[in-house]
């Protein structure tokens, strides 16, 4: 029993946390942006800021691989039936590329676009591709593919994680509470 | 008899047109289209973007030899302005940005060229954009390329000074004040 006690470490659960509510922000932000007609400051401003908190994603996204890449996560209890387990696995990997894929589809959106990423309005970050009429509404789909396919994996993250807390009652999900 | 002196005449006024109209036909210049370029960069949050007007009509008379001589007339046809995307551009035809409507076009009229260097000229004229004419200073290269001149420069302006972005877009921090105008005009005789 003590080993499904088992905690994930606290950089771990930071990290977690951190770009959870960011996506969670990033993305409403996003639907609010492209909901605005016209051009407004209000409306540039957002952009913006979508951008920068994309590319914070992006960074935490890279410690977080980091450490998953240096630490073992705690394992699955026994009592997990084996396409459970397999399923998690599944849907983690899933998020884990979509945190990456999500941000750099947008990023390179905005290059195709011809307006380079300036973070927090100091930073100007590379520009690795030209403006690209051609490729711009390629990669404005797939960025809202992919954040539709970010949405569906995150809906069934949080239902399981849910089902083990209130429905299996196996401890599972405060391993991952501050 | 009466006419055919007349049309003697005639011919011989226009032969005495042609070679006055000459040496001024000779430096006259028009853009190439296809090879010349007018972009502006300006910033927005800190972000330089670039957009082009697509249509202009640039009119140069440059003598190599005289350069002093020289006269530029550009014409910018402003609703032809192109942030790369559709939406946008119909949003900068508006009478709080360029108000194309009301002024449809842009212009610069040379009042003196004088040559500084090899290849270099100093330009000063008056730009006029949305009704708004201010006298403007910059360098500009000229080099031969086949049988045209190519002219490149760098203009800097104040978007306020013309009033382009109004009310709430006054705010410089969301568009900086400071444009560049950057051109590259190929033209040939």
């Amino acid at each position: 029993m003590r080993r499904y006690a088992e905690r994930y470490t606290l950089p771990a659960i930071v990290l977690h946390w951190l770009i959870a509510l960011l996506i969670i922000a990033t993305f409403l932000l996003g639907l609010t942006m492209v909901n605005i007609h016209g051009l407004t400051p209000a409306k540039l401003k957002y952009f913006s800021w979508h951008k920068w908190m994309g590319v914070t994603v992006l960074g935490l996204a890279c410690l977080r691989l980091l450490w998953r890449l240096t630490h073992r996560p705690p394992t699955y209890p026994d009592t997990m039936a084996g396409w459970q387990k397999n399923a998690a696995h599944a849907v983690h990997a899933l998020l884990y590329v979509l945190i990456f894929a999500v941000p750099l589809s947008g990023y390179f959106f905005s290059l195709a676009a011809g307006v380079p990423v300036v973070y927090l309005g100091l930073v100007p970050l590379p520009v690795l591709i030209a403006p690209n009429p051609a490729l711009r509404p390629l990669l404005e789909h797939t960025h809202y593919l992919l954040n539709m396919t970010l949405l569906a994996v995150f809906c069934l993250h949080v239902l399981a994680a849910l089902k083990h807390l209130l429905i299996d009652r196996d401890r599972l999900f405060q391993r991952m509470l501050p | 008899m009466f006419n055919a002196t007349l049309a003697r005449t005639a011919r011989r006024a226009a032969i005495l047109a042609l070679f006055v109209a000459l040496p001024a036909l000779a430096a006259a210049l028009k853009a190439d289209p296809a090879k010349s370029k007018i972009t502006a960069t300006f910033k927005q949050m800190n972000v330089p973007v670039d957009a082009a007007f697509r249509k202009f009509d640039a009119r140069i008379a440059y003598d190599p030899t005289k350069p002093e001589t020289s006269k530029a007339d550009v014409t910018i046809d402003v609703a032809s302005f192109d942030l790369g995307d559709a939406d946008y551009n119909k949003e900068v035809q508006k009478k709080e940005w360029f108000d194309t409507a009301q002024f449809p076009q842009a212009r610069f009229t040379s009042t003196s060229i004088k040559p500084a260097g090899a290849g270099k000229l100093d330009v000063t004229g008056k730009l006029t954009i949305k009704g708004k004419t201010t006298d403007v200073h910059f360098p500009m290269t000229v080099a031969r390329d086949g049988n045209a001149e190519s002219f490149d420069g760098t203009l800097p302006i104040k978007r306020l000074s013309y009033d382009i972005g109004e009310g709430e877009w006054k705010d410089t921090s969301m568009v900086a004040d400071d444009v560049v105008i950057h051109f590259h005009v190929v033209a040939a005789p």
